[in-house]
């Protein structure tokens, strides 16, 4: 592979193997299974980065730009590596009229990341996301699977402190 | 079902009319000579190509029943519809959109590749667009000048997708795909990837497609003038036979008027040192190809055996099938013939050295770009082929030298290169190789004149056609596929061991060469690749010789210089081998 970004020898074999024996169990066109696969990929490796993009391609019969589109199109998704906690800032109508920008805001600044990044402790990464459906409780944020309605700016603090403390008592 | 339940009635600007259920407003429109302007829009229907995804929202009516504006080229007509395309609402509805694709769009038509040749600008004129009135961010990515074949400029594309159509449906090779969502949203290779890193097989078929500047041929002509300028270079030309039949459109000439001479003519005014004909090496090509297909028969070789003068199906091949690379016939195509031959009989004929020598070729192709940048495609570090331009390309060129096409005299050919038959002349159209290949494969077994030259169930459009030819006793199965998604097809039966073909052609286009990526925009009109092909299926008849094997310079050059055909020395020149590539 010319290309060292899409080199799949690089690809742990275990996690590969396990992938393999679900695609195996597929019945039918595989290629119709993209997103079952692609969240399975993402449950085993943390993220999608390209070459596993490319190798769910390969195993499916499908172009790789089919299977990135579908990975770049849901949010979803995760091309780079994700921290331990997820933070989700919902940006659709609802939440950002109630200032949805302000929230996200001070979640990049408390973490010192940006948008789409993971921070250097390798904590948290940060995402902007439409609608997540929960208008009624506007603003909204999610860690990982915890939705948090009705978010101050200054309600991210305690949150934030919060998952910082988690860390404090494993180590 | 009684016929009436398969109608629906409905009133379009107050025509009352009644049509099939399952027509759209756009088609039920078209059938009382109501013009809607399109622009994603693209029905080829012949050809099994229709974009209708109705993503650009420009071909909007009001329908006055609901007071909804629809997109006609994908919404169906329902009993009972009101359709206004005049109303003021929907005047303002398509003004809107189409304003809506300008304020992002760079806009700099003057120097944009498709001034003058724009849908999207011909729809400004149409709508009478005199002012955006919405600013947005305009784009700002890389233009990708990476591959030898295709320009891509993301930034004047509109999303329509005609061209992810064209790649994923019709040619199934699967490069571009609209990547992300909302305003991030782009149509794109995998990762975003150079297309020269890709599985692109620049068969060009986005570009020919493609209603704005975002998708177009890259650029060889600069390098071909200063060729032209420098005196220590033989500078030397050859056209490929379905330029011949398209180039006049660029010049208001009807669709499908030959004008050879012209070409030649104009070559040689634009100071090319010798004009060749493509067809010369079309001629040779068959030679060759016919007397590997009958080495395969009667040596029981790998059958069926695979046309090759198509570079863009050798790139398919080669990245999807790469277990297959023993099927296509190992002749090189009739651009690298006569850049060889050129490179070598000529410059020793003439005491040239091949050093000196720019071989330049005008195809109706954007993968002979990149076919002629093979790296096994040349002899002792020249390449066979040094630059490549579009029949888009030389008509630009031809302007430029502010040359009056339309009163150039009829020229001729150069001797040595220049003589071609009927059987070349059909290299440009779907079916047309094997047809030749067959007129020469007949009298090479059986030794006997063929007498009816016309092998008439070898043409057509269809997408993948079959032909049975009685030769004494041999029974020759023919396959044909134009498009590579038909090719696909016959692949997969030939690694699935169901194909029982002798020989089969293929072209990556959807028609052939005459409906090339590299050829005068159809903008999605078909009549105008009928009409190629027929010109090509005329000349063929007009020609005083219609069997390769007749062409006079052709057997001079084995008598001169190969000895016979598949010699040791045809072998060195004129064939060549395949290597397996990744999917991407």
């Amino acid at each position: 592979m010319k290309n060292k970004i899409l080199d799949m020898t690089t690809l742990d074999k275990t996690l590969l193997k396990e992938l393999d024996a679900y695609i195996n169990l597929l019945d039918g066109d595989k290629g119709e299974h993209l997103i079952h696969v692609l969240h399975k990929a993402q449950e085993l490796f943390g993220y999608l980065p390209q070459n596993l993009q490319l190798y769910v391609a390969r195993k499916l019969d499908l172009s790789g730009a089919r299977v990135n589109g579908v990975v770049t199109f849901y949010s979803f998704f995760n091309e780079e590596p994700v921290g331990k906690y997820k933070i989700s800032v919902c940006m659709g109508t609802a939440c950002f009229v109630k200032g949805a920008d302000k929230v996200l805001e001070r979640v990049e600044s408390l973490t010192k990341t940006k948008k789409n990044e993971i921070s250097e402790d390798g904590l948290f990464t940060i995402k902007d996301v439409r609608c997540i459906g929960a208008c009624g409780l506007a603003p909204v944020m999610t860690v990982n699977d915890k939705v948090y309605g009705k978010v101050k700016p200054n309600d991210v603090d305690e949150i934030i402190r919060y998952y910082r403390g988690l860390e404090d008592e494993n180590n | 079902m009684k016929l009436i339940d398969k109608m629906v009635q409905c009133s379009i600007n107050g025509i009352n009319i009644t049509v099939e259920k399952g027509t759209t407003i756009l088609d039920a429109a078209e059938k009382v000579g109501i013009h809607i302007p399109t622009l994603c829009h693209l029905n080829l229907a012949d050809f099994g190509v229709v974009n209708k995804n109705a993503n650009c929202r420009v071909c909007v009516v009001e329908e006055e029943n609901s007071h909804k504006l629809l997109p006609s080229c994908a919404e169906k007509v329902v009993d009972g519809m009101k359709i206004q395309t005049d109303s003021l609402k929907a005047v303002m509805g398509r003004r809107t959109n189409l304003e809506l694709l300008l304020s992002n769009h760079p806009q700099d038509c003057l120097t944009c590749v498709k001034n003058l040749d724009c849908e999207l600008q011909s729809l400004a004129h149409e709508l009478n667009i005199k002012e955006i009135h919405y600013q947005g961010e305009k784009m700002q990515h890389p233009v990708d000048l990476t591959s030898f074949g295709i320009a891509k400029d993301t930034n004047k594309c509109i999303m329509c997708r005609r061209c992810v159509t064209m790649c994923n449906d019709i040619q199934t090779v699967g490069v571009l795909s609209p990547l992300k969502r909302g305003f991030d949203s782009v149509v794109a290779t995998a990762f975003h990837l150079d297309l020269g890193q890709t599985s692109c097989t620049y068969c060009g078929q986005c570009v020919s497609v493609c209603p704005t500047g975002a998708l177009a041929e890259m650029n060889d002509s600069p390098k071909v003038w200063r060729a032209l300028n420098n005196p220590n270079k033989k500078v030397i030309v050859q056209v490929a036979p379905a330029v011949r039949a398209a180039i006049g459109e660029e010049f208001g000439y009807e669709a499908g008027t030959i004008l050879t001479g012209k070409v030649v003519s104009g070559l040689k005014r634009l100071g090319f040192d010798e004009v060749y004909d493509t067809n010369f090496g079309a001629d040779l090509t068959i030679i060759e190809e016919a007397t590997e297909l009958i080495e395969r028969i009667q040596g029981e070789k790998t059958l069926p055996m695979l046309t090759s003068c198509c570079p863009a199906w050798v790139q398919f091949i080669e990245h999807q099938f790469p277990e297959l690379l023993d099927v296509p016939s190992s002749c090189k195509s009739p651009q690298q013939m006569v850049g060889i031959l050129t490179k070598t009989y000529y410059a020793e004929k003439n005491n040239v050295d091949p050093k000196d020598i720019v071989m330049v070729s005008v195809m109706p192709c954007v993968a002979k770009k990149a076919e002629a940048a093979r790296e096994e495609l040349n002899k002792d570090g020249l390449s066979d082929v040094d630059y490549v331009v579009t029949t888009r390309e030389l008509a630009k060129m031809i302007k430029e030298a502010a040359i009056d096409f339309k009163k150039l005299p009829d020229g001729n050919f150069n001797k040595l290169l220049g003589e071609s038959t009927g059987a070349s002349a059909i290299f440009g159209t779907t079916g047309g190789v094997i047809e030749a290949a067959t007129r020469t494969a007949y009298e090479m077994i059986t030794g006997k004149e063929l007498k009816q030259v016309n092998f008439k169930q070898m043409r057509g459009i269809e997408g993948i056609r079959e032909a049975k030819v009685k030769i004494d006793d041999l029974e020759l199965n023919i396959g044909i596929a134009h498009g590579l998604g038909n090719a696909r097809k016959i692949l997969e039966d030939i690694r699935d061991g169901k194909s029982n073909f002798h020989a089969i052609e293929i072209m990556a286009c959807p028609g052939g060469c005459i409906g090339g990526g590299g050829q005068p925009y159809h903008h999605g009109d078909i009549e105008i690749l009928k009409k190629r092909q027929k010109a090509l299926y005329d000349l063929d008849k007009s020609m005083p010789k219609r069997k390769s094997h007749e062409n006079e310079m052709v057997l001079q050059l084995y008598e001169d210089y190969l000895g016979k055909p598949g010699s040791h020395k045809a072998h060195e020149l004129l064939h060549t081998a395949y290597s397996a590539k990744e999917r991407i």
